[in-house]
């Protein structure tokens, strides 16, 4: 028999990890989004590297 | 032999995320982002919405960490006040280092992010309104000086000034109307709130100007500071961010606050005691009106097509 104690703070623990994550988450696709409006936009260059080097 | 011991421990207090949120102040940041917003948006160069949306979120995460900091270096004396008694730290939820260690965090994190999402400058300011907040006026100014509102006020008004950099990539005339608008409206706003919040202030040692001068003297800033913003608030109307809808709305709320600030000045603490500071509540709550419209109206005039008479 497995003992399953399962605690309200359990819940509330969860509830935050799963914010973190949803956080997380949120971060990367927003860098995401701003990496490609970046690099589609009219201004941007790649770096030159000159010859020789 | 073995000893099995069962020890009874109390989770109550341990924080859920909406704790560690708390300690972002989430109605300052509210402020924040609405009045950077409008300073974004009344900039006459046009901003990508991602790049908008990401620099308004940094500069949001960036007001948070600096009350974070604020809530961490605090915290003796919100334990004391009746007003901040409840907040995540002196609730017993939240130890201050961890609170430390997020506006630390978070403060690094948004203004690197906001330096590649927009700009050096918006990113600078955003350092500098930080370090403003959390150094100049939590750690020096607040427990020194009873001016330390007016200077501290500064802080709160730069979120539209980094809106209209984010936008810009440069400072003008405009920007520093906006963030006149707000630093001139701080102290009658939070003097207001002194006078009715009675014995908080000086519980917790912090001296306010109705601690240091007395309410009488209060009441008389209170009028004088809201002559001048005034002045200020409705001079704006005939710049390159007003104009007849603004002037509108500025007309109506000045008139309405000058006429609050007169009232407040006009009486004594027999009376205030005696309505239950019934003319200070209503002042503070239409200061909140008055700031919140003053913005509207700024972005109503920027996205509106046309431009009238001597506005055009």
């Amino acid at each position: 028999m497995t003992i399953r104690a399962e605690h309200e703070i359990h819940q509330r623990r969860k509830g935050r990890n799963v914010g973190v994550g949803l956080m997380l988450a949120g971060f990367v696709v927003l860098i995401l989004a701003l990496t490609f409006v970046k690099i589609t936009g009219g201004d941007f260059e790649l770096p030159q590297i000159e010859e020789g080097q | 032999m073995t000893d099995i011991s069962y020890q009874a421990q109390s989770y109550d207090n341990e924080a859920s995320l909406g704790d560690y949120f708390a300690l972002l102040k989430p109605r300052v940041m509210s402020l924040v982002v609405f009045t950077a917003l409008v300073g974004l948006l009344a900039a006459p160069v046009s901003v990508h919405p991602v790049i908008a949306f990401a620099s308004i979120l940094f500069v949001a995460i960036g007001a948070g960490a600096s009350g974070a900091l604020n809530m961490w270096w605090d915290a003796d004396i919100d334990a004391v006040m009746k007003r901040t008694a409840k907040r995540p730290i002196p609730a017993g939820k939240v130890t201050p280092d961890e609170a430390k260690v997020l506006g630390v965090a978070l403060s690094g994190m948004s203004v690197m992010m906001l330096a590649l999402s927009a700009n050096l400058l918006a990113a600078g300011l955003l350092a500098f309104t930080i370090f403003f907040y959390a150094v100049v006026y939590s750690m020096w100014l607040k427990r020194l000086t009873p001016q330390n509102i007016v200077i501290g006020g500064a802080a709160g008004a730069f979120p539209p000034v980094i809106g209209w950099v984010v936008a810009t990539g440069s400072m003008s005339v405009e920007a520093w109307l906006m963030f006149a608008l707000i630093f001139m409206w701080t102290p009658p706003h939070f003097w207001a709130l002194a006078l009715f919040m009675k014995s908080d202030y000086e519980d917790a040692g912090v001296p306010m100007l109705t601690v240091t001068h007395g309410r009488k003297a209060t009441r008389m800033h209170i009028l004088v500071y809201t002559v001048l913003l005034v002045g200020l608030a409705v001079g704006t109307a005939f710049t390159a961010i007003g104009g007849p809808v603004y002037l509108t709305v500025a007309i109506v709320l000045n008139a309405l606050f000058l006429k609050g600030a007169f009232d407040i000045w006009r009486r004594d603490e027999a009376a205030a005691e005696a309505d239950g500071y019934r003319v200070e509540k209503a002042f503070f709550k239409l200061s909140l009106l008055y700031l919140f419209l003053h913005f509207v109206a700024i972005l109503v005039e920027a996205m509106l097509p046309v431009s009238w008479g001597i506005w055009a």
